[in-house]
């Protein structure tokens, strides 16, 4: 009640202060007419009454004023009539203002881009209820990486652990759609049925799986993402409880899943079904294929949770002794196991876009102090008005806030753009790309970084301004005007040396990426176009049909015009295709005690080698002889025959591939390496067989052409080739070879990009910085300077004069920056590779640019002063 | 600028001015004259202390203002009580007594 009467009024005065100013005078000369009648009736005369009323209550304007001031519309009045003037300031200089606020835009708006990419990432929950007891379980292997696990293992972990409310077994599933309308393979994903209990979502419509549907032979029943539902069934709530098509079998729609479920596993899945893994195998504890998430009970951290596994571990190990691959189990918080491999790069990208805040701050400090100085008139008229310091100050933040609020508006438009540019550069590794917008939580930060940077900013010259009218108003105050030089001199220092750790950070990372791309991933890249080719349909259960879709589809790929060569193989290098079996040799069947090392597999058409330019190293390549029936060869990878075979033929020797009763394949040949992950992987052991000699069919290949020319080209015609075949087989993932590299350094080059960005954009702020301190200085030392040239000193050695000055304060900035970048960087050894972080080409290289910009800054005001007339300048004293 | 009230206690003003309009309405030299004849002239108010307490009251919702004739076809703006502004003054009247008879023992104890 009283507050809405205080707004009211206020309002009232706000809107109207001429009508409630005159009421006051009213009241007020009513109150004094009042009085003068009751002198009068006292008996005094017309006139001493008037007097007498006038002594005794003031004039009517002093009640008024002393009435008036009080209220809080009155603060907000000399607001206003603050930032009017603010206004009128700024828009007396335009030149200064546009600086000024372009500046500060950049600063502010690659910032609110950086944490509209990092929000979703680092700082907001995941979507789900409680998401921080969600967590993700994984197998540990001796070199300290991550590995899937096995079904058995998930088994046990969930009959025989008290840590988890629930646990649910998550593989990625690729059913192609041929019900209605034409084929489509869908991303998708079979899940244990207490899947989306454990994120906490349910169904928007229709139900979730039940326990009973996650059986061996449970029944056939799908959920629908919103999206897909959309897409394909119009938002139909009439196909709950259809059947749908999906690799030839019917599945019945039991569900949709909300719009705003967002499925940070596997975002861009989009139809889940029961994984049905059948018991009936045993607990099967080969096959690392399984990802795992589980809610936490109540009460329990991830630390007594991670200690009941390794509790569980050794015991599980006494019943299974077979598993190969995993060392222990690890529990992470699902946030964490999402966001972990990007934090390092996501870290750097914030530490740099700060850097390049404090500078654009610091040059915009540069600005307001090198116009503080030029305003000190301004500021005498205005004291001498009677402005006390507080006041001044007052006056000069809200200019610089204001500077600020229009540098944060238009940072907010290049926040936008920056945006959506940061969308389409992310590599795909970077998570929830769905959730970056600039959204209220964004404006909000940009806000709240746009007023600390304007009082930041604003702050030192405000009071430097009121302190040299404090000084006195001599019009030039020595010691102050040298104070002030120092100060914007150390200001100077101050954004060299981030710009400086700036570009070395962007050296170091685009030498690393010029390293790594010298890297040969072992195979020829150029001109070779792959494409995924999935069987999908009851009939292909039959091994024999699948392998004779696969040899036709090849045929018919060979028969494509412009195409040297093909190939099908199961996994892809620099795909993202990993599948790995453990591979042990015939001489130690059991392999307790042995080094357990993995190998990539590889189902290959025995043109593969030729096709991608893998070169035999010794023995010979698989032909077409080798086939089912026959005896079972593999060709091994150098590494592994080094690895394994310790100096010794690898060739001859038998080797089993997964589970130790499994066949024994006779090594027939070694190839060279391969870079299976990415240009990084050290370890390229790889193992190759016909597909028909493999255990079993893969119905996901890989088919490999090499073309003349351009290869990508190519696509259409192959598609048409083998669908030739068979109209009904999805092909997706239709990617060059050089298409596929550049992706897997996506991330790199995400970083790289950023941070180069960002050092340039220092840069040039550093080189403003010290062209604007030096066009100041040479400003105030014009009658020094017309002096020295009237004692004989020549042009050039007063260009020298200025020069050296710039140089040296540019060279201690380096100074400082190498130190500061050498133990700053160590923050960047992750994302580097083939340099340290203390490379000296990168460092000498650094320098010698920011010399070459500082130097090319300084020319323009050495040269001014180098020009200078001494008759002119002496005169104008 | 604050506090021109140089006669009276600061907040004692407007208890004042409460009770003096607890009678009736009244316009601001009433108010002025009304204070001054029942104090016997030991508090005497000045107009600027005095429509700023208005404002301030007025705000706080405890008095409601309204202009009007007066006796001699004049205009003047008078100031009634709200129902929350004689709230008001019970409360500061209690608070005030015993604020006094408080004082008022110490000093007999001290004497």
């Amino acid at each position: 009640m009283s507050v809405w009467r205080q707004l009211k009024h206020g309002f009232r005065v706000l809107t109207d202060r001429r009508a409630s100013d005159q009421a006051i005078t009213n009241e007020a000369q009513d109150f004094i007419d009042r009085t003068m009648e009751e002198f009068i009736a006292r008996g005094l005369s017309p006139e001493d009454a008037r007097r007498a009323a006038r002594i005794e209550c003031g004039s009517a304007f002093n009640i008024r004023d002393d009435v008036r001031g009080h209220g809080w519309e009155n603060t907000v009045e000399a607001l206003i009539a603050d930032l009017r003037y603010a206004g009128r300031r700024m828009r007396a200089a335009p030149g200064f203002t546009a600086l000024t606020v372009f500046t500060l835009a950049l600063g502010i708006g690659a910032t609110a881009a950086i944490f509209s990419v990092v929000k979703p990432i680092l700082i907001e929950p995941l979507p789900y209820p409680n998401a921080s007891r969600i967590v993700t379980i994984w197998g540990t292997r001796r070199d300290g990486g991550r590995n899937e696990v096995a079904f058995g293992t998930v088994n046990e972990i969930s009959q025989k652990t008290r840590s988890f409310d629930s646990l649910a077994a998550i593989r990625g599933w690729q059913p192609t759609m041929t019900s209605a309308g034409a084929p489509e393979r869908f991303q998708g994903q079979r899940v244990s049925a207490s899947y989306f209990r454990t994120l906490g979502v349910a169904p928007a419509i229709g139900q979730d799986f039940r326990k009973e549907d996650d059986l061996g032979n449970g029944p056939h029943v799908a959920l629908l993402s919103d999206a897909l539902w959309h897409r394909r069934f119009a938002g139909d709530a009439a196909v709950i409880g259809s059947s749908i098509t999906l690799d030839g079998q019917a599945y019945t729609v039991i569900g949709i899943m909300p719009a705003r479920f967002e499925n940070v596993a596997a975002p861009d899945a989009e139809i889940w079904a029961p994984l049905q893994y059948d018991m009936s195998q045993g607990g099967r504890v080969w096959g690392h294929h399984l990802r795992l998430v589980a809610r936490l009970r109540d009460g329990i951290g991830i630390d007594q949770a991670s200690k009941e596994l390794n509790i569980f571990w050794p015991a599980f190990l006494m019943e299974h002794p077979k598993d190969l691959f995993n060392d222990g189990l690890a529990v992470l918080s699902l946030q964490d196991a999402l966001t972990s491999g990007v934090r390092p790069a996501l870290n750097v990208i914030i530490v740099s876009v700060l850097l390049v805040l404090l500078i654009a701050c610091v040059n915009v400090t540069h600005l307001l102090l090198a116009r503080g100085s030029r305003r000190r008139g301004e500021f005498a008229v205005r004291t001498a008005l009677g402005a006390g310091r507080a006041r001044m100050i007052r006056q000069l933040l809200t200019e610089s806030v204001l500077l600020a609020a229009f540098g944060g508006a238009l940072g907010i438009f290049f926040a936008e753009a920056g945006a959506q540019a940061l969308v389409a550069l992310s590599p795909p590794s970077l998570p929830r790309v769905g959730n970056i917008a600039i959204d209220g939580s964004v404006l909000a930060f940009s806000v709240v970084v746009t007023t600390l940077v304007g009082f930041g900013f604003g702050l030192f010259p405000a009071f430097q301004a009121s302190r040299q009218l404090q000084a006195g108003l001599t019009r030039q105050s020595r010691s102050v005007a040298g104070g002030h030089r120092r100060m914007r001199s150390t200001l100077v220092v101050a954004e060299v040396s981030f710009a400086f750790v700036l570009l070395v950070s962007a050296g170091l990372l685009l030498r690393s990426m010029e390293r790594l791309i010298e890297i040969s991933p072992g195979l020829r890249t150029a001109n070779l176009l792959t494409m995924q080719v999935q069987t999908s349909g009851p009939r292909f259960r039959e091994a024999a049909v699948t392998y004779a879709f696969f040899d036709r589809a090849l045929e018919a790929a060979r028969h494509v015009p412009g195409i040297t060569s093909a190939a099908f193989t199961s996994q892809l290098p620099i795909s993202g295709d990993s599948e790995a079996y453990g591979v042990s040799l015939e001489s130690n069947p059991d392999q307790k005690d042995v080094e357990i090392r993995s190998a990539f597999r590889y189902a290959v058409s025995p043109s593969y080698f030729n096709t991608t330019g893998i070169p035999l190293l010794r023995g010979r390549l698989l032909d077409e002889e080798d086939r089912a029936g026959g005896p079972l060869v593999a060709v091994v990878s150098d590494s592994l025959a080094r690895h394994r075979f310790h100096g010794t033929e690898a060739i001859g020797k038998r080797v089993r591939i997964g589970p130790l009763d499994g066949p024994l394949y006779t090594i027939v040949g070694v190839v060279g390496d391969i870079k299976q992950l990415s240009l990084l992987d050290t370890e390229p052991d790889a193992i190759y067989t016909t597909p028909t000699q493999w255990r079993f069919s893969d119905n996901m290949m890989t088919l490999v052409v090499s073309a003349q020319g351009n290869a990508a080209a190519l696509a259409p015609a192959l598609r048409m080739a083998i669908w030739s075949v068979d109209k009904n087989q999805p092909i997706v993932r239709v990617a060059t070879m050089d298409q596929l590299l550049a992706r897997s350094v996506a991330e790199r080059r995400f970083v790289m990009i950023l941070v180069t960005a960002f050092a340039v954009v220092a840069l040039l702020l550093a080189a403003a910085g010290v062209y604007g301190v030096l066009s100041g200085s040479v400003a105030e030392r014009i009658r020094e300077i017309g002096v020295r040239s009237a004692l004989g000193a020549t042009p050039r050695s007063i260009l020298g004069l200025v020069l050296r000055q710039g140089v040296t304060l540019t060279l201690l900035g380096t100074v400082i920056g190498i130190t500061a970048a050498a133990a700053g960087t160590r923050a960047l050894t992750t994302l580097l590779f083939g340099v340290s972080h203390l490379d000296v080409v990168t460092y000498v290289g650094v320098c010698l640019l920011l010399l070459a910009f500082s130097a090319a800054a300084c020319w323009v005001p050495a040269w001014r002063a180098s020009r200078v007339d001494p008759g002119i300048t002496l005169r104008s004293e | 600028m604050d506090s021109p009230n140089t006669d009276l206690i600061q907040g004692t003003l407007d208890m004042l001015i409460l009770k003096a309009l607890s009678l009736g309405p009244m316009h601001g030299f009433g108010v002025a004259r009304r204070i001054e004849q029942v104090s016997r002239g030991v508090f005497k108010v000045n107009p600027g202390s005095l429509l700023t307490a208005f404002q301030r009251l007025e705000r706080a919702g405890w008095l409601d203002s309204e202009w009007d004739d007066t006796d001699n076809s004049r205009r003047a703006k008078f100031y009634k009580l709200t129902r929350s502004g004689r709230k008001q003054l019970e409360v500061e009247t209690t608070d005030w007594m015993r604020r006094v008879s408080a004082v008022a023992r110490l000093l007999k104890d001290e004497g």
